[in-house]
């Protein structure tokens, strides 16, 4: 079950998840050897916070800002079902 | 060759009859202009010659390097430039340099710089390949007609003072008077006659339009507004502002205010778009001092309006031109890709150290100008504009006055004359330390990455001080 949300544009991402039976988080950005630890970091806490546990992450990234990668992700969960 | 020799001038049918005629191996320093910019077929063509005959060592100067120039790339694949001295450079070429550099050096100018090195003898130039629009039976040459026009020539007249030996090419040649011509007869050698020298849809600048982004509104809103509170927007006040989006904003809000206040501008400078043409020609401006069109309307309006002067690069910025135009000027805006706490700018490289430009005339601008402002949003891409030390310094930041984005202005704490204009403002007025800290807020703050391995290049100011060094990027592997 794959699900997404956002956009390749300029300061958006475009991030799609999908059920896995490990947690694989994929980034690639404009900004990774500046934010790549940070962009994790976001992601990383976000499926803390709804216990996901399992799950791939895909986030294609130009330059999106953390409370815009949340919400990407958070979107895109909504979309697969993982939370309401 | 003295000036009777000059005055006969050799037409030839193509390049193979020039390269009889000239010995392609005892001419390496050669150069060229841009005015042609991505619709240029000269360069290519000329440095097909070179490839084919496998010159090597040539030194290049280029007055720019466009992502079309792809012939460039070619020959230093194969090992035969040495140097390129040139004021911009974008595209594959600057890719390529930026991973690999050159056999030589890579040295960044400005464009009243490399009107100075070419005119007191610092770059020697065997050949200059000019490609004209429209040129006589005699060698006298103007940019602003012809079926490839592109308007002003300004950057590649020192070449044609200079160079020992001047090729125009062209695809209009005519047998009647040109007055007033940019490239002069006498300076000419020979005139090669070819079908096309560009290709018209690539010769306009594709950046010449008014941005509507908010954000770029907003810094355009808050620019006018601090030039109208300094007092710089009166009567017989001089202005130049690039072709970027957000410049125009600013050209057009200020203009809003010279209607209102019925306000007459003395002159604008530098590259000149439809809007400049625009306010001359609603008597808003006196004069246009080009040295570089951006769109058509530019290009028409020279050949149209008598205040509309073509200029030289060393009319317009060499700093030992007691002439230059540039030291009349008030007011500046330009870009920026970085500033830092110093109020260095960097339009050079990006932050991955790939170069993207050059200075093209802001350092000079900024140098003379008496009030430059920098304007930019204060985060691009999560990129935070203003960092501690700028990745390359392409304008130093003792020349630069204001730093307008959409969330405050910071001014030069150097400039307490203009603090002490503004200290009673209701603009929102801001240290600089203090803006980045806003746009650390959001973006967080970015790992410095910046690899000094190896030095690739040169940035040469116009004063001739390296103000700063090329670094080859680091290998990701």
């Amino acid at each position: 079950m794959k699900s997404s949300a956002g956009t390749y544009e300029s300061s958006d991402c475009l991030i799609t998840t999908t059920k896995n039976d490990t947690l694989e988080i994929i980034i690639e950005s404009i900004v990774f050897e500046q934010f790549g630890d940070q962009i994790k970091k976001v992601i990383l806490n976000t499926l803390e916070e709804h216990n996901i546990l399992t799950i791939k992450v895909e986030c294609f990234d130009k330059g999106a800002l953390d409370y815009t990668i949340k919400s990407r992700l958070e979107t895109a969960l909504k979309r697969g079902g993982y939370i309401e | 060759m003295n000036q009777t020799d000059k005055k006969t001038k050799k037409i030839i049918k193509n390049f193979d009859e020039f390269f009889k005629l000239v010995n392609i191996h005892e001419n390496k320093n050669i150069s060229f202009h841009h005015h042609l910019r991505n619709g240029d077929y000269v360069i290519n063509r000329v440095l097909d010659y070179y490839f084919d005959k496998n010159v090597t060592n040539i030194n290049l100067f280029p007055s720019s390097i466009f992502p079309k120039y792809t012939k460039i790339l070619s020959l230093i694949k194969n090992k035969q430039i040495n140097d390129i001295t040139t004021n911009y450079c974008n595209g594959p070429v600057a890719e390529y340099i930026s991973n690999y550099g050159l056999p030589g050096n890579l040295i960044m100018q400005t464009h009243g710089g490399r009107a100075r090195a070419i005119l007191e003898g610092k770059s020697k130039i065997d050949i200059a390949y000019v490609a004209v629009p429209y040129a006589n039976l005699q060698g006298n040459a103007i940019g602003y007609r012809g079926k490839n026009k592109c308007g002003s020539l300004g950057y590649i007249i020192p070449d044609t003072l200079k160079a020992k030996i001047v090729v125009l090419v062209t695809d209009t040649l005519v047998d009647e008077i040109i007055e007033n011509p940019e490239i002069k007869s006498e300076n000419v050698d020979y005139i090669i006659q070819v079908d096309a020298i560009g290709d018209n849809l690539g010769i306009v600048s594709g950046t010449t339009s008014i941005t509507t982004n908010p954000i770029g509104v907003k810094i355009a809103k808050n620019t006018s507004s601090l030039l109208n509170e300094l007092g710089l927007i009166k009567n017989g006040f001089s202005f130049q502002s690039g072709a970027g989006g957000i410049s125009l904003r600013v050209t057009k809000d200020v203009k809003d205010i010279m209607i209102n206040k019925n306000i007459k501008a003395s002159f604008f400078s530098g590259g000149i778009t439809k809007y400049h043409v625009e306010m001359l020609e609603e008597g808003l401006v006196d004069r246009l001092y080009d040295v570089q069109c951006f769109d058509l309307e530019a290009v028409e309006s020279l050949n149209r309006n008598k205040k509309h002067f073509a200029i030289s690069a060393s009319q317009y910025a060499n700093p030992n031109n007691k002439n230059q135009i540039i030291k009349d000027l008030d007011v500046v805006i330009l870009g920026a890709t970085e500033i830092d706490y110093d109020f260095n700018v960097n339009v050079t490289t990006d932050s991955h150290q790939t170069i993207i430009g050059g200075s093209g005339g802001h350092s000079d601008t900024a140098t003379e100008s008496k009030v430059c402002v920098i304007v930019s949003p204060l985060i691009k891409g999560r990129i935070p504009i203003i960092k501690n030390r700028v990745t390359t310094i392409t304008t130093l930041g003792k020349n630069i006055d204001c730093f307008v984005t959409e969330r405050g202005i910071a001014i030069n704490p150097n400039r307490t004359d203009l603090l002490e204009k503004l200290k009673n403002t209701k603009l929102p007025i801001i240290e600089i330390e203090d803006l980045a800290k806003i746009a650390y807020k959001y973006t967080g703050i970015p790992r410095d990455i910046k690899d000094e391995e190896k030095v690739i290049g040169i940035i040469e100011d116009r004063t001739f001080e390296v103000i700063d060094k090329l670094y080859q990027k680091k290998k990701t592997t």
